[in-house]
């Protein structure tokens, strides 16, 4: 078990190392020059030189590179090309206000996925079952953004229950900071939870299908029971890769969400950068969220390891 | 079968069938305590169905009418949540498929210890721990201190197959049913798991229905037998009486394809004509006529059961001569 | 195999779960308004999608404007067809660069030495770490927000996903006896890519096809809305979907009509996707 999950993390600190190559090269090697795209086209060369020392970025490619590594690795992310101002702390206070926006949104895909898809695994035949298949189907093809829209037209336009948009930090005011919080969280969690339900579904129905399952009714389990005891954990395998794979699409649809609801986390703050030309701030940001998608994938593998002892000799 | 006066399991005129499909037309069985019998025929004759039905393990989509008994309790339109009462304490059953018939996820003993919690026929955790690792020493599986924490994966089949059989035997069931148990298996553990199968009922004097397309081992293991084909159960007897004097062509066809007999005339094995039909393409009347050598228009009439009601005897309206052909 | 940087052991499967009747049929009609939305704007729409019309903003659904008029006076019937027109173009451009590229990585990976397959299984992997929305920024960063950038970043998101379908279904065929029989009959590498392998693995591609057209729908839809795709003067329906959050407690229809488009253009394409495995995965006719 040790072995295998010390071959997986090999592989995670490889691709982590590749893809701050792919990162760097595309942001330095594509034309464009930051110094000039910072000050604008009608700026003088001198002053176009004069940044670019500033930044370093007249030192030779592979200098600037392992600067930034360097920078990456010790927490200091340099200053913004635009603002002058440090990324790191502002990058720290932004990726906060993300991880409660993607986790708060995970919780709400789970809650919903995982009894609706069981549900309807159970009840594929009966009508209930295929309205709820075909309302997951519509689920599915509602963007974060859409339903956030939606959202805010019923409860904070119509019914006025909810603030439309906004953030509040839980320690300024912890009630605020939930009734901000629900919406976009309900947003990306309800449509994450359309996806995830289907494979529940799916995997559970396989699970159904299974011999051992029937070895446990035919131990006098009956067919809940013997569902719940015997199928969930296995059913789990492939809803934990699944489930992985949405956290990193939401890392990056969380982007999208929190322009929507006008919420200061990492996406808006890509967002700003990229609509400024901050280019070092673009570089800096993708690379966290990129390494945050290849963190949750490390993280799939070892817990798929963990849920399924016949990966756990490292032969599978 | 016949003479079994207070019979563990009593199944009479049990129809089974889905929305346009008839699957079991008026199967009779009877099993004494320590009785083992053989249910044979081809596969698709009707008897893993049969199995189902007694273990109450029905799919949604079929009617069962007519009535299982097993002791004084009649199963047939008992709620789910009594029927899981009784299934894996009163009655057990060994599957054909060994690989995929444990829960990959879980530690073997645990599997075994919990066929006990659910009954509570242990006190506890730990004492269900403990008799999880008597009852695989006594399927002769090697080191069970140490098996009880491995997982399936870690097992050959024949392994596996004596696991399910340590379920299965864990509260001492008053009826084992063996679906086609060794089918899967490496013939050279076939012996061994039958062995353990037989010694498993006769400890505990239990009753075992024992289902196989495999005459050479019904003749091995079991007393009586019963023979099925489209659905029904076409003769029945002990196996000495059925197997050396068939009576039901059927009977007599399947032992002339299998190694048990030779044919007298030609000294060749001999195969029945054509194959099984699919469920509901059986002909009208006797079940077997299209395929059977004898058949004649009297066949489109139904035979009548021939011998002990519910007991020895076959349907067939030109039994063969009571001659013994070995 | 490449599985062992993709999260999990053996990849998530919806393809054991058979799609409810009717699903195709559903998927065909709804796929077909689209492209015959788009295809008629180009003749006919019942107003200039760009024409403003102070005197007729904001106005509900009525005979004159079907689905009412936006903030300048605008049609929204107009706009969403020629929306549409945005839509199939951004779609068929990026899943034909997912398929330009990604099938013959696939068949290359398959058929090629092993290293080769190794490379190709790590790309994959590699950019499978940086979704369509993350290229397309970093794109816009560099270049600005287009609809080709647009374009180019979903397809190159899309590619890694159809080289592996296309090479574990290269896999199977070239594992099959009708293969090992062109082989010893003396057929080129080439000519059993083209003449059996090809032909085996496309309806595979095709399914594909279809569910990552409607991954284009969506990513399209958030980078207009975003206004890093389509340019501010051609109508699309992210961005009309954006010019209606500031007028959400006016007139929260403006976001409803461009909503239900990309929904429904969404499940289309899902559902088309869905039939058409039923319909040609020949694993699950074995099945049943």
């Amino acid at each position: 078990m040790v072995g295998t999950v010390l071959r997986r993390l090999a592989v995670f600190v490889a691709s982590l190392a590749v893809s701050t190559v792919v990162v760097f090269a595309f942001m330095v090697l594509l034309p464009g020059d930051p110094a000039r795209v910072a000050l604008g086209t009608d700026a003088s060369d001198a002053a176009v030189d004069q940044l670019r020392h500033e930044f370093g970025l007249d030192r030779p490619l592979p200098v600037q590179y392992a600067s930034w590594i360097g920078g990456l690795l010790t927490g200091r992310l340099g200053t913004s090309y635009v603002s002058g101002a440090q990324i790191g702390p502002q990058l720290a206070d932004r990726l906060q206000v993300s991880l409660i926006l993607v986790l708060a949104s995970m919780v709400v895909a789970v809650v919903v996925a995982v009894p609706l898809g069981v549900w309807m695994a159970v009840r594929h035949r009966r009508p209930i079952g295929v309205v709820l298949s075909a309302l997951a189907q519509l689920g599915v093809a509602v963007p974060a953004f859409l339903a956030g829209i939606l959202l805010i037209t019923i409860f904070a336009v119509r019914l006025g229950w909810l603030p439309a948009n906004g953030w509040t930090p839980p320690a300024v005011d912890p009630v605020m900071f939930v009734r901000q919080l629900v919406l976009p969280a309900l947003a990306l969690g309800l449509v994450q939870g359309a996806v995830l339900t289907r494979y529940v579904r799916s995997a559970v129905l396989d699970v159904l299908r299974e011999d051992y399952l029937r070895t446990a009714r035919a131990k006098g389990l009956r067919p809940a029971q013997a569902l719940w005891r015997h199928g969930l954990r296995n059913a789990a395998v492939p809803v934990v890769t699944v489930l992985g794979l949405q956290l990193a699409t939401t890392l990056v649809g969380a982007v999208v969400v929190e322009r929507v609801f006008v919420i200061p986390g990492l996406g808006s703050l890509l967002l700003d950068a990229v609509g400024n030309r901050d280019l070092l701030v673009v570089q800096d940001v993708v690379m966290v969220l990129v390494a945050a998608v290849l963190l949750v994938n490390l993280l799939v593998d070892v817990l798929y390891v963990v849920l399924d002892p016949r990966l756990r000799l490292g032969d599978a | 079968m016949s003479t079994v006066v207070d019979p563990v399991l009593r199944v009479r005129d049990l129809t089974i069938r889905t929305r346009s499909v008839e699957l079991l037309r008026g199967v009779d069985l009877t099993i004494g305590r320590g009785e083992r019998v053989g249910l044979i025929g081809e596969s698709g004759s009707g008897k893993s169905i049969t199995s189902l039905a007694i273990m109450g393990l029905l799919p949604d989509n079929v009617q069962a009418t007519g009535s299982v008994r097993l002791g004084e309790r009649e199963l047939l339109g008992t709620p789910e949540r009594e029927l899981a009462r009784v299934r894996g304490r009163d009655v057990a059953m060994v599957f054909q498929e060994p690989m995929t018939a444990l829960n990959p996820t879980m530690r073997i003993g645990d599997q075994v210890a919990e066929a006990m919690l659910i009954h509570h026929t242990q006190p506890s955790r730990a004492a269900a721990a403990d008799r999880a690792i008597e009852l695989l020493e006594a399927v002769r599986l090697p080191d069970p201190k140490a098996l009880v924490r491995a997982y399936p994966h870690q097992l050959s089949g024949g392994q596996r197959q004596r696991v399910v059989l340590a379920i299965a035997l864990a509260n001492d069931p008053a009826l084992l049913i063996c679906d086609e148990p060794t089918t899967a298996l490496d013939v050279t553990v076939q012996q061994l798991v039958l062995d353990l199968l037989v010694r498993g009922v006769e400890e505990r004097d239990a009753a075992m229905l024992f289902i196989t397309h495999d005459l050479a081992v019904v003749a091995n293991v079991c007393e009586q037998v019963a023979v099925m084909y489209g659905g029904r159960i076409v003769e029945a007897g002990p196996v000495n009486e059925v197997f050396r004097r068939p009576r039901h062509r059927y009977t007599q066809g399947l032992l002339a394809a299998s190694d048990l007999a030779v044919d007298p005339h030609s000294g060749q094995l001999r195969a029945i004509a054509g194959s099984v039909p699919a469920a509901g393409r059986f002909p009208e009347g006797c079940v077997f006529r299209s395929r059977c050598w004898k058949a004649t228009d009297q066949c489109r009439a139904e035979p009548p059961w021939t011998g002990a009601p519910h007991g020895p005897g076959y349907a067939c309206w030109h039994p063969a001569q009571s001659e013994v052909i070995t | 195999m490449s599985d062992l940087t993709a999260p999990g052991g053996p990849a998530p499967d919806l393809a054991g779960d058979r799609s409810y009747p009717g699903t195709l049929l559903v998927g065909c009609a709804l796929t077909g308004v689209v492209v015959l939305l788009a295809l008629v704007s180009f003749v006919w729409t019942p107003y200039d999608p760009g024409l403003i019309d102070g005197l007729h903003r904001l106005q509900g659904p009525s005979g004159e404007h079907l689905l009412g008029t936006d903030k300048f006076g605008r049609d929204e019937l107009s706009r969403i067809m020629v929306g549409a027109r945005t839509t199939v173009f951004v779609g068929v451009v990026a899943v034909g660069l997912s398929v330009l590229v990604g099938v013959p990585l696939g068949i290359l990976g398959a058929m090629g030495p092993r290293w080769l397959g190794e490379l190709v299984g790590r790309l994959g992997d590699l950019v499978l770490a940086f979704p369509a929305l993350l290229l397309a920024i970093m794109l816009s960063a560099v270049y600005g927000g287009s609809t080709l950038t647009a374009m180019i970043a979903i397809g190159i998101a899309g590619i890694p996903t159809f080289a592996r379908v296309t090479r574990s279904g290269a896999l199977g065929v070239l594992r099959s006896d009708y293969v090992l029989a062109a082989r010893s009959c003396g057929l080129s590498a080439p000519a059993i890519a083209v003449r059996h392998v090809l032909p085996n693995v496309s309806s595979l591609i095709i399914v594909q096809a279809s569910v990552a057209f409607a991954m284009a729908i969506l990513a399209e839809a958030a980078l207009s809305f975003l206004g890093l795709g389509t340019p501010p003067d051609v109508p699309s329906w992210g961005r009309m979907l954006q010019e209606s959050q500031e007028l959400l407690f006016v007139a929260p229809r403006l976001a409803w009509v461009p909503g239900a488009a990309i929904a429904l253009a969404v499940l289309g394409f899902n559902l088309l996707g869905d039939g058409l495995r039923d319909r040609l995965d020949p694993r699950l006719k074995e099945r049943r």
